[in-house]
């Protein structure tokens, strides 16, 4: 036990040091601050920049976050506070589901539904003439993605909140919208904020679902009508050819860890933000 | 409400009620909006997958020239897909639940230690597949090993490691004091503590575990594109490369042959039917178990 658990323990810097490990060739050979801020990607000719990718998955993670935030709050405020018993049992296993279903599947649907409506309906409507596989599609799909994610932290906060505290503002004269505005919103503030964190980071590193719909083209995108390559997409797309150019798998390791190191800040950020908030309302 | 806007109250009084009237309609359309995502995502897989679905596709392997829409089926993706996520899901219950128990029976002395677990726990429960993919690509290489379903069941399995052990610790965590107490006073060890009685105790808590993993087990694709590899053959040891359903999803998906497409959205829709069983399994199962809990 004490073995597992100790692997346990050492299991994230093992995977650090293993993908380190197979990026050392790249990083030799070019500087960090080349890789990480240029926008030149030929594998061919030995150039590697990052920059596009990265921005791409900015885009799309961010956009994500915008669509799903508002939803999951209101949704978290409407079961906790306002909804009978039976809608709750209603919602429970529809979250559940539509948590359990694969990014895969995400993807399909994203292909069957949001990529034609987006190229249509909603970019003629704005004025935009696009194929429909591109940053908004990506982020409408991830959105819906991450919502029951981050749903079910948001429920288990608002649960967590004493009932003494909406007690004491009713029976101060408050109605119910305003308790909830002005005494949960304020407890519920840095869970909020630590369940989005948790959510982007969820976001950042989905990749079948995103690699689908989101268009692949390595320029850096200026729009959100406009193709992205997120780098999930990247390491996922091109893991066929990687050991035939040279430095190529080295790249895309590096891509790895960069992913690795973003997620598990985000991450570590949120989780450190929600011990410190239960020690507070302890 | 008609009651709250009539002349007798202020102007204030009006519009406060009036926001509360409007931020709780975007609340229910904020629930409805989710289900109705769900709703939409279930009937388009399986408005397209279903008329696709015949015996032939989920009983046959692929055979030459499926790929350019000839004969063949998708058995090869569904027996890989069951065989890496019955594997890596029992490999990782195998250590996940002694290491959930040792957590909340040996280990309660040393809180502090248990909280640097369960944060670890989570943070790699936060870590995306394809990083545990590209991991399993470095293990791979550093050991020369060609990519096979043994490859894939322990990465898996270290994807799935860190959700069956938290849902395993939250069962055990809500497990009343007083039944740990009774049984140490009756002079039970920590292991008998442990096997005999928390595992019954927290049954519907380790069935949720498990189908959970296993719903995630069989649904990623991130982590098994570099280590079970993709073939046409059925897997009959460890040691071959496998076919899963994700990726047979994705590869047919990008083919421009209209009866490939299809076959991926038949894949697509076997997917999810296996997903919504394991769901409906996970309920109906920790139900059927609730009644030998004892509730204080």
């Amino acid at each position: 036990m004490r073995f597992f658990s100790l692997f346990l323990l050492l299991l994230p810097i093992c995977i650090c040091l293993g993908l380190v490990w197979k990026s050392l060739p790249i990083l030799q050979e070019h500087s960090l601050s080349v890789l990480l801020f240029t926008a030149d990607w030929k594998p061919m000719s030995k150039t590697f920049g990052f920059a596009a990718f990265i921005v791409s998955s900015l885009w799309v993670t961010l956009l994500a976050l915008l669509f799903a935030a508002p939803v999951c709050i209101l949704s978290a405020i409407h079961l906790t506070q306002y909804a009978p018993r039976r809608v709750v049992k209603v919602m429970q296993p529809v979250v559940d589901i539509l948590a359990g279903i694969p990014s895969v599947v995400y993807g399909v649907w994203g292909l069957l539904n949001i990529v034609p409506w987006v190229s249509h309906t909603l970019a003629p409507a704005l004025g935009y003439e696009t194929s429909g596989y591109n940053i908004l599609s990506a982020s409408i799909v991830l959105a819906v993605m991450i919502i029951p994610f981050i749903l079910n932290i948001l429920i288990e906060i608002f649960r967590n909140i004493p009932l003494e505290l909406q007690e004491s503002s009713l029976a101060l004269g408050a109605n119910r919208w305003y308790t909830i505005k002005y005494v949960l919103m304020r407890k519920a503030f840095p869970g909020i904020i630590s369940a989005l964190g948790l959510g982007l980071s969820r976001a950042f590193g989905e990749t079948m679902a995103v690699m689908m719909v989101a268009g692949n083209v390595s320029r850096m995108p200026t729009g959100a009508f406009q193709a992205g390559y997120p780098l999930p997409a990247l390491i996922a797309n091109n893991y066929g050819e990687m050991m035939s150019i040279p430095l190529y798998d080295s790249a895309l390791m590096l891509a790895a860890l960069i992913l690795f190191i973003i997620v598990l800040a985000f991450n570590l950020i949120s989780r450190l933000l929600i011990l410190h908030y239960e020690k507070i309302s302890k | 409400m008609k009651r709250y806007l009539s002349k007798h109250y202020t102007l204030k009084r009006k519009i406060q009620v009036l926001e509360e009237l409007f931020f709780r309609s975007a609340m229910l359309t904020a629930s409805i909006l989710i289900t109705l995502a769900l709703c939409s995502i279930i009937w388009s897989i399986m408005q397209k997958g279903l008329p696709c679905l015949s015996w032939e596709m989920i009983s046959q392997a692929p055979k030459g020239g499926f790929y350019f829409g000839k004969e063949g089926g998708i058995l090869n993706a569904i027996a890989g897909s069951v065989y890496l996520a019955f594997g890596s899901t029992l490999l990782a219950f195998v250590i996940g639940l002694p290491v959930a128990l040792y957590l909340n029976t040996y280990l309660q002395r040393a809180p502090r230690l248990v909280t640097i677990i369960r944060f670890i726990l989570d943070l790699l429960w936060g870590i995306p597949s394809i990083v545990y993919g590209a991991f399993g690509f470095a293990l791979m290489v550093f050991f020369r090993l060609p990519s096979s379903l043994a490859a894939g069941i322990i990465i898996v399995a270290l994807l799935i490691l860190p959700i069956m052990i938290r849902a395993i610790d939250e069962g055990l965590k809500s497990s009343p004091a007083g039944l740990k107490e009774a049984a140490y006073s009756l002079g039970s060890t920590n292991a008998e503590l442990s096997f005999k009685i928390l595992t019954r105790q927290c049954m519907p808590a380790i069935i949720t575990a498990i189908l959970l993993s296993f719903g995630r087990a069989i649904g990623d694709a991130a982590s098994v594109l570099f280590t079970t590899g993709f073939t046409d053959n059925i897997p009959y040891s460890l040691g071959q490369p496998a076919a899963t359903l994700p990726l047979s999803i994705f590869f047919q998906l990008s083919s421009p042959i209209p009866q490939v497409k299809e076959r991926a959205y038949a894949a697509a829709a076997v997917l999810t039917i296996i997903i919504l069983i394991t769901s409906i399994l996970s309920r109906l199962l920790s139900k059927k178990h609730n009644k030998n809990i004892v509730k204080f």
